[in-house]
């Protein structure tokens, strides 16, 4: 019998502090509201829980969220106008006591947002830290109404606020302190960079976006309605994973921000979350996949990443944790002489000519319907095609009238041949969009063509110029 | 028997003949849209004899353009709800669908185009004027069939004059009369017409063109004349006993139950043939209460002209098919009043595809009613009557591009030019030729 490999170990220790027996943290939002939702969160398997920002007292409006679905599938994103806490301050220090107590061993995070007064945050890191917080997360990135008030994205939208705040904090704390960052700002950098001048023990990134989900057209009121206003939101869910990814690898490859990172944003399974760890992040959190499937979807975040670590060989998250931050560089370090085009599987091609419009329409022209017929060296347009078609005259087959009717000959695929693209590979600057839009796994594939040259850049090949200059091809 | 509204739907007849492919909820319909890949230069539209834009309305049905939708489709089909209905759409449109070739099943074609067109029907059915200009030129329909109403919408809607001669009551020919009716109601074919009559195209009904001189006239008054005169009746049953009333052809079974308001059928019913038109009177005599329908056929389940699904639904609803037999006579009572059988004979079929009765071989069939389906027959000698219109194998030859028969003043489209074939056939061919005879209308009134 072949010798079992223990399973990977998946805890993590945030800033070599915070123990969660898990990555996966569920993000300061609804899901993490009161007590009793965090011991059932923790029941399920949640690691780590920030709590819903507690602070001054508020007053919510109804409704607060909308979304937007696409294609038929429910909330590709999501978008709140709900602030911090509305439940009694002492409440909920009480709760984060109760859940301590009986859930040592996962991380509790107090999330806080007061007004910028140091004797403010010194007392609620003060009555944080005695109710029993893991760690502390700044909310620097709430991006309505608190903004408005000179909180949240007020503060992480200012360095000299970001860093000032940060550093009253620290004067205090005893446990790990985290600030959370708002993507509403032209390079998050700057932000990041000041929490650690700050004194920040790591950072989470990225708060929601602002955003407007859209409008009825019936009533013309943006969603969500308010008595026949909205205002702008904070966007989050999976369509905010790429600019999230985006965002953590700046902070991250940047050693002037780089510290601990709490990765945020879209993350709705195991694998978002395994990229984000492949970018530096440390842990991840959650929120708009537990708003909309609940609690349970953590097992199979477990469970995958379990599973990809064990065929991976992968022990522990540090043994990929960072992986990929090398892997993103300025555009000036690629390799111009790699070169690769489209290769179309034949066999596998259903006809549905999707990459030809895409080439056409939005690409190099290079992708032709001419296996059948002779072009006379042209190729035919797409208009041109369309036209043939509508020119045929179609009939309903029936056996019994189509006795004489002319089969269809030899074709040597599923596909009829006259609906089997052909890529001009002398045009083709493998750009990918063929490959992207086929809806076939595997029928296009990207093939390397080039004489292995040396790899060159763009900043190799020019010195660093911004246009090629004389001497270059 | 109650005088039945063909106008409106009959409840006992929705009853006994549900829908079977019932409607998409909107959601339902949003959801099978999405799933729409959006082929490029598709398939689907180029199988469809009509060349619907079938991604084009899939994808106003998915971005909720329901009306942008549904005028995608009435441009190229005027009869679009018929057809989403009545098509056989797995050998057209579903047929083509690429999904078949990658493991996944086709998109639901028929069912979205009949979601556009219920909407825009329940939505005052109303559409855009595609020409405000009235131009000189009259053309005459023969026959209120699918190939002369797409003819006429179409030709109307360029501006022309246009009177449809129709010797039945109602328009619609088989879509009104003929189709069984868990596909297409009889009211949702007039509905459907409606809308022909108010782009302005003039009906005579009751008003069959049969005579030289009615033909003389017409000449003398229109431009042009289209024949969308069908196949006319079904052949009969050509054996002793074959005129009994107890034999009743399908044509006139199927038109007696949806429109005659005639619910009434045999214990034990035969139905001779295997096309298709057999299997939807052999659908509808199980609706309507018969214990035991048969279909006798004189060849193999592989001749059959049905599709294979309408054969399978067949089996499901309990007809029994026999194979390899030929009817010789039908048995009477002693009083002649009710048929007690059919008497048949097996069959075989050397290696040439000829049959021959195998000897000894006769067998009583009892049952109390017989439906021979055994193929239209061209109204030949009417035809023969229009001077110079040549008639090959039955069916009026035509130039396949412009509908024009071998009378230049002649056009004809639909069953009595393609043999018999489908609603959808027939619509094509009459807004090809609609587009051919305003070319030369236009010409010919310059």
């Amino acid at each position: 019998m072949p010798e079992q490999k223990p399973d990977p170990d998946i805890s993590v220790r945030f800033a070599g502090k915070i123990f969660s027996p898990n990555p996966f943290w569920l993000a300061s939002a609804p899901p993490t509201n009161c007590g009793e939702q965090v011991m059932r969160a923790f029941d399920a398997g949640w690691g780590g829980a920030v709590w819903k920002t507690i602070g001054d007292p508020i007053v919510n409006v109804s409704s607060r969220y909308s979304s937007v679905d696409w294609n038929g599938q429910r909330m590709m994103g999501l978008n709140n106008i709900e602030l911090i806490t509305d439940r009694p301050l002492d409440l909920n220090l009480r709760e984060i006591a109760e859940v301590k107590k009986r859930y040592p061993k996962h991380a509790v995070i107090a999330s806080l947002m007061v007004e910028s007064k140091r004797e403010a945050w010194h007392k609620i890191v003060q009555q944080s830290e005695d109710a029993g917080a893991d760690g502390l997360e700044l909310n620097f990135g709430c991006p309505h109404g608190m903004s408005e008030r000179g909180m949240g994205s007020a503060v992480g939208q200012v360095p000299e606020y970001t860093e000032m705040i940060t550093s009253w904090v620290k004067e205090k704390a005893r446990t790990p302190v985290l600030v959370k960052l708002t993507p509403n700002i032209s390079d998050i950098r700057v932000v990041a960079r000041a929490a650690k001048r700050g004194g920040a023990d790591g950072l989470s990134a990225i708060n929601t976006i602002n955003s407007i989900t859209g409008i009825d057209l019936d009533t013309f009121i943006p969603r969500p309605n308010v008595d026949g206003k909205s205002t702008h939101g904070g966007y989050c869910g999976p369509a905010v994973k790429p600019i999230a990814l985006n965002m953590v690898h700046q902070v991250q490859s940047d050693p002037e921000a780089q510290l601990p990172l709490s990765g945020i944003g879209g993350i709705s399974d195991w694998r978002d979350a395994v990229e984000f760890l492949l970018l530096g992040c440390s842990n991840v959190q959650v929120c708009t996949a537990a708003m909309h499937y609940g609690y349970r979807i953590v097992e199979d975040m477990i469970d995958g990443l379990t599973n990809w670590m064990r065929e991976k060989g992968f022990a522990r998250i540090s043994d990929f944790q960072g992986l990929t931050v090398s892997r993103v560089q300025e555009w000036k370090h690629l390799n111009l002489n790699y070169k690769i085009v489209a290769r179309i599987h034949e066999e596998k091609c259903i006809g549905c000519e999707l990459c030809y419009t895409a080439c056409w329409d939005g690409a190099h022209q290079c992708i032709h319907m001419d296996r059948v017929g002779s072009n006379n060296g042209q190729h035919p347009t797409p208009a041109m095609r369309e036209a043939a078609s509508r020119q045929s005259i179609s009939v309903t087959p029936i056996p019994k009238l189509d006795l004489n009717a002319s089969g269809n000959g030899e074709e040597p695929y599923p596909t009829p041949l006259a609906r089997i693209p052909q890529i001009d590979e002398s045009e083709c600057v493998g750009c990918n969009l063929c490959f992207l839009v086929c809806p076939v796994e595997g029928c296009i594939t990207m093939e390397r063509v080039d004489k292995n040259l040396p790899p060159q850049s763009w900043e190799q090949r020019t010195g660093g110029a911004a246009t090629p200059g004389r001497n270059c091809d | 028997m109650s005088t039945a509204n063909p106008r409106e739907a009959n409840a006992e007849l929705v009853a006994r003949f549900p829908e079977i492919h019932p409607p998409f909820d909107k959601v339902s319909a949003v959801t099978e849209a999405n799933r729409c890949l959006y082929c490029f230069d598709a398939p689907c539209t180029a199988a469809c004899p009509t060349h619907i834009d079938v991604p084009r309305f899939i994808k106003k049905i998915a971005q909720g353009n329901l009306r942008g939708s549904a005028l995608t489709i009435l441009d190229a089909n005027i009869l679009g709800a018929s057809c989403s209905r009545v098509c056989p759409v797995d050998v057209l449109c579903e047929g083509a669908c690429v999904y078949h070739r990658y493991n996944k099943q086709p998109i639901e074609i028929g069912r979205l185009q009949r979601h556009a067109m219920d909407a825009f029907y329940s939505n005052g059915a109303s559409l855009p004027a595609k020409s405000g200009e009235k131009r000189n030129g009259r053309v005459a329909c023969i026959g209120a069939g699918p190939a002369s109403l797409s003819f006429a919408a179409e030709l109307r809607q360029c501006g022309y004059s246009i009177t449809v001669f129709e010797g039945k009551p109602l328009p619609g020919g088989l879509n009104t009369y003929g189709v069984a009716e868990y596909k297409l109601r009889s009211s949702d074919s007039l509905h459907e017409i409606e809308l022909i009559r108010t782009l302005g195209v003039e009906f005579h009904f009751g008003n069959a063109i049969s005579s030289e001189p009615s033909l003389a006239s017409l000449e003398k008054e229109f431009d042009f004349i289209f024949l969308g005169i069908g196949l006319g009746a079904m052949r009969t049953l050509d054996i002793p006993g074959g005129n009994h009333p107890g034999v009743m052809d399908a044509l006139k079974f199927i038109e007696g139950y949806k429109i005659g308001g005639n619910l009434e059928v045999g214990r034990r019913v035969a139905v001779v043939g295997a096309g298709n038109t057999a299997i939807d009177a052999a659908r509808a005599a199980v609706r309507l209460g018969a214990e035991e329908v048969q279909i006798l056929y004189r060849r193999g389940e592989k001749n059959m002209s049905a599709f294979l699904f309408e054969y399978e639904h067949a089996t499901q609803e309990g007809v029994r098919f026999e194979w390899w037999t030929r009817p010789v006579a039908i048995c009477e009572a002693p009083d002649r009043s009710k048929v007690e059988g059919i008497e048949c004979i097996r069959v075989r079929a050397d290696s040439c595809g000829v049959l021959s009765d195998i000897p000894g071989s006769e067998y009583k069939i009892p049952c109390d009613m017989v439906i021979p389906a055994i193929g239209q027959t061209p109204l030949l000698e009417f035809l023969q009557s229009c001077r110079g219109v040549k008639i090959d194998d039955g069916r009026v030859v035509v130039d396949r591009a412009t509908g024009q028969t071998s009378n230049p003043k002649y056009f004809a489209g639909g069953d009595c030019v393609n043999g018999g074939r489908e609603v959808v056939d027939a619509v094509a061919d009459g807004k090809r030729t609609a587009l051919a005879v305003a070319k030369l209308l236009e010409k010919a009134h310059a």
